[in-house]
């Protein structure tokens, strides 16, 4: 990562851990793990990040993963669209389901209100704002006021950490990395 | 007013903590980087590109921040502080668009 307090910065018993977790997974920590565990006093998102990804919606897990890799694609954060892109594979069980929902939105083979979702949670990441028009059609496709909170909710953690990824400079694991990674993620949430 | 749920509560803490938590960088330059507000150069580049195209930044907008005194630990602050700062602005517009919609309805 491109500040070195970042590769380097930790604790003995953080250490440990990271060669102990390198050594059962046979890959690297994760830069993104890696970040919550240097002065999690100061940043500490990640109880905001398990509540999203992981709290109780009415989203599944799966969908949570795919707005998470399609907010990342709006703001083109290399790092986060592959992570997240298995992490909703892997939920779904459907590859080809995601890699549509990236490659065009509006002809994937999706429900009517996810697609709606994504669509709001699309320009509110691209223009920074929404109005009440594109809101209306998220409520009119039939999505409740609370499962639009959980989406922006998903939006808010994933325009920190596409932001972070982008500006600390995150090694993009191959693809059996990022696997293993959506393996951790699936298994054991944020925490 | 919608009931605060975890996910508000937690948020306003995330908030709370960036810019008035122990910090080494001041509590007027994380504010600045929170608002995307004016900073000197070159600074004043790299919040604004967290804040907008965090995709572009290269290895020179962070060295260069270096080059100007700041500490990694400071630098590591203004970036969170700038990342946090623009993702709020967005979350709480939306928010704001949500309640008046409902409320009309």
């Amino acid at each position: 990562m491109r500040l070195e307090i970042l590769n380097s910065g930790y604790n003995f018993g953080t250490k440990v851990l990271f060669a102990f977790i390198r050594i059962v997974s046979g890959q690297p920590v994760p830069d993104a793990a890696k970040l919550g565990f240097y002065r999690p006093d100061f940043y500490g998102a990640i109880p905001f990040t398990h509540e999203a990804m992981r709290g109780p919606s009415a989203w599944s897990v799966g969908d949570r993963e795919l707005m998470a890799a399609f907010v990342s694609k709006m703001n083109e954060c290399e790092f986060c669209i592959g992570a997240h892109s298995a992490v909703a594979s892997s939920a779904y069980q459907d590859k080809a389901k995601v890699a549509a929902v990236l490659s065009d939105l509006e002809t994937a083979p999706i429900e009517e209100p996810l697609r709606a979702t994504l669509r709001m949670l699309g320009k509110l990441t691209r223009n920074h704002g929404v109005d009440a028009n594109d809101m209306q059609a998220v409520l009119t496709a039939g999505v409740s006021r609370e499962q639009i909170e959980d989406a922006l909710a998903v939006c808010f953690a994933f325009n920190v950490t596409n932001r972070l990824a982008d500006a600390f400079g995150f090694f993009v694991p191959d693809p059996k990395g990022m696997e293993a990674g959506a393996k951790y993620l699936l298994s054991r949430g944020y925490r | 007013m919608a009931t605060e749920d975890k996910k508000r509560i937690l948020h306003k803490a995330t908030v709370t903590r960036v810019l008035d938590g122990d910090g080494r960088a001041s509590h007027a330059q994380r504010r600045a980087a929170y608002d995307n507000a004016v900073l000197a150069e070159p600074l004043s580049t790299l919040v604004n590109k967290v804040a907008k195209y965090a995709y572009t930044i290269t290895d020179e907008n962070i060295s260069a921040a270096r080059a100007s005194g700041l500490s990694e630990d400071e630098l590591f602050e203004i970036i969170i502080c700038a990342a946090v700062g623009q993702a709020t602005r967005q979350y709480e517009t939306a928010l704001l668009v949500l309640e008046a919609v409902t409320q009309k309805e």
